[in-house]
């Protein structure tokens, strides 16, 4: 091979490398973006499966009033208006606000549910009782302490309240399963009051709700009715209306 | 000023016991005599209590606790009697304890293991004030919340504090919390099912959490004036007024931060449960029974 050929070689070797160094970065974006980005974790996965699509996706946007921290520190939540296409079915739209909820604020810091959270069922009872079934994210995932686990509780209690009129009491499940507490310290073997004046149940509007509905998913009536916490119209007492007597034992759990 | 729903039920005599058998247990409430035979225990007894009632009951309108830590001025309507007694047995809960860490703070603080520290600071100015004082856990155990609240419910008068250390909140600041509205129905037999025995108790432990509340308050700044309501699982199964205390926060930067409020947060417990003692009447033990 004579000098000048070596030289030819050398050069288009050169153009080579430049050409390719050029090019790759803009094929290694054109290969990012055909690739779908694969969800940060299985709850975010699963959120993308059991994600209910809005029943009026293509209807009329209804401001929904969405509660999140405040950011003052104490607890305090502060309403935020969000627009949402919200079924007139008190099922779905219980299930689109929270979904929303869920998804979390602009300002991630304001968040009050943990970001895996995920809303896997939700039923509505005749008598005003919704039934909302969490991932274990929530209870795994949310900051131990009373402040903490009331504001989570507060959060969900409030959307319901103002943006679904027929939630009258809420049963929290972790997973399809009544548990002590939510993070260590707030009980969910209460039911919660939403709303002591919610609007009457129809059998129109009942209809819409998880079609199998598991049993763990429905409290006994027991739990329904007796841990209710009384409407707070009810004049306070400095002492109980009932005698106390005895207690009985405590109920073991399995 | 005497209360009307206090009143309407004098002459009533309450019939208490306590029984527990192994795992077994039926306690009846610990408002009146209690008797421990061998590791059985089984009480049976009747008193009348101060103002006719067998229900727990303040003995007059609470007064604004005092500055000075003094209990507030409240003679019980009616003046001393041998009949009544104000409780000096206060059952302290750190919270957690074993496997359940509680809230977990930057540089590996442990929130079950700060709340003993509390506890023992808490113990001290409650003897100090003449309290006798019991631990739901005394190292790194962690009983169930039923063998907390056991503990208790087996003390005639007692008073029941848990305590615990926020992940969350206004760091310096403490929140007294009390048991939100829990309905108190009796069962078939007449028996206070042991899941709501903190009902008959909300009033109470509402007025003990207001007065632990306004002294934390005048120490802590930011802390709110009153306590707050929740449905806290601890104390929903106590017989007796019960408060959970709860300090923010664990994951403050520097632990002494957290260190520092130790002393306020045992002295301010104290000034209150001294100030709530006189407002607490519980019907005396029989001769002969359980001191």
């Amino acid at each position: 091979m004579t000098p000048r050929w070596r030289v030819w070689l050398v050069g288009m070797l050169a153009i080579a490398v430049i050409i390719a160094g050029i090019y790759f970065p803009v094929l290694k974006k054109r290969l990012r973006q055909a690739t779908p980005t694969p969800p940060d974790s299985e709850e975010q996965a699963r959120r993308e499966l059991t994600q209910t699509t809005p029943a009026n996706s293509n209807g009329p946007l209804t401001k929904a009033k969405l509660f999140w921290s405040s950011g003052a520190q104490d607890g305090s939540l502060m309403p935020v208006n969000v627009d949402l296409p919200l079924s007139t079915n008190p099922t779905l739209r219980a299930k689109q606000v929270l979904n929303t909820l869920l998804a979390g604020p602009a300002d991630a810091r304001l968040r009050t549910l943990p970001p895996d959270a995920v809303l896997l069922a939700f039923y509505m009872l005749p008598d005003g009782t919704a039934i909302a079934d969490f991932s274990e994210a929530l209870a795994t995932a949310t900051p131990s302490g009373i402040a903490s686990e009331q504001m989570a509780v507060d959060s969900i209690t409030k959307t319901l309240e103002v943006n679904v009129v027929q939630v009258r009491w809420l049963k929290i499940l972790i997973h399809g399963q009544e548990v002590d507490t939510l993070a260590g310290h707030l009980d969910l073997t209460r039911t919660f009051l939403v709303n002591a004046k919610a609007a009457p149940m129809t059998s129109a509007t009942t209809a819409g709700g998880d079609s199998a509905k598991p049993a763990a998913a429905t409290p006994s009536s027991k739990t329904a009715t007796t841990a209710s916490p009384k409407p707070a119209s009810a004049s306070p007492k400095l002492t109980p209306g009932t005698p106390p007597g005895k207690l009985t034992q405590p109920v073991k759990k399995p | 000023m005497r209360n009307k729903a206090s009143d309407s039920l004098q002459g009533n005599i309450g019939i208490n016991a306590f029984v527990g058998l192994g795992s077994i247990r039926l306690a009846l409430a610990c408002v009146l005599p209690v008797v421990l035979i061998g590791g059985h225990a089984l009480s049976l007894g009747t008193a009348r209590a101060p103002q006719g009632s067998n229900q727990p009951s303040m003995a007059q309108s609470a007064p604004p606790p005092s500055t000075s830590g003094q209990a507030a001025p409240g003679t019980p309507p009616g003046g001393p009697s041998a009949q009544r007694q104000t409780p000096s047995i206060v059952v302290l809960d750190p919270a957690h304890g074993g496997t359940d860490l509680g809230a977990r703070g930057t540089g590996g603080v442990r929130e079950s293991e700060i709340v003993l520290q509390f506890a023992a600071q808490v113990r001290a100015s409650l003897e100090s004030m003449a309290f006798q004082v019991m631990q739901t856990r005394q190292g790194n155990e962690n009983p169930s919340f039923d063998d907390r609240s056991a503990i208790a419910n087996s003390q005639r008068g007692a008073v029941f504090v848990s305590l615990h250390i926020a992940s969350t909140g206004l760091p310096g600041t403490v929140h007294v919390y009390v048991m939100s509205d829990l309905p108190g129905a009796n069962d078939a037999n007449g028996l206070i099912p042991w899941d709501r025995a903190q009902a008959p108790f909300v009033p109470l432990s509402r007025r003990f959490g207001d007065m632990v509340q306004v002294f934390l308050a005048q120490r802590f700044k930011g802390s709110p004036s009153t306590a707050q309501a929740a449905a806290v699982r601890q104390l929903r199964t106590t017989a007796a007024p019960a408060i959970a205390v709860e300090i923010s926060r664990i994951s403050v930067e520097d632990r002494n931060e957290l260190d520092r409020m130790v002393p306020g947060v045992a002295d301010a417990i104290a000034r209150g449960a001294s100030a709530f003692r006189p407002l607490y009447v519980v019907a005396a033990a029989n001769p002969g029974d359980r001191p």
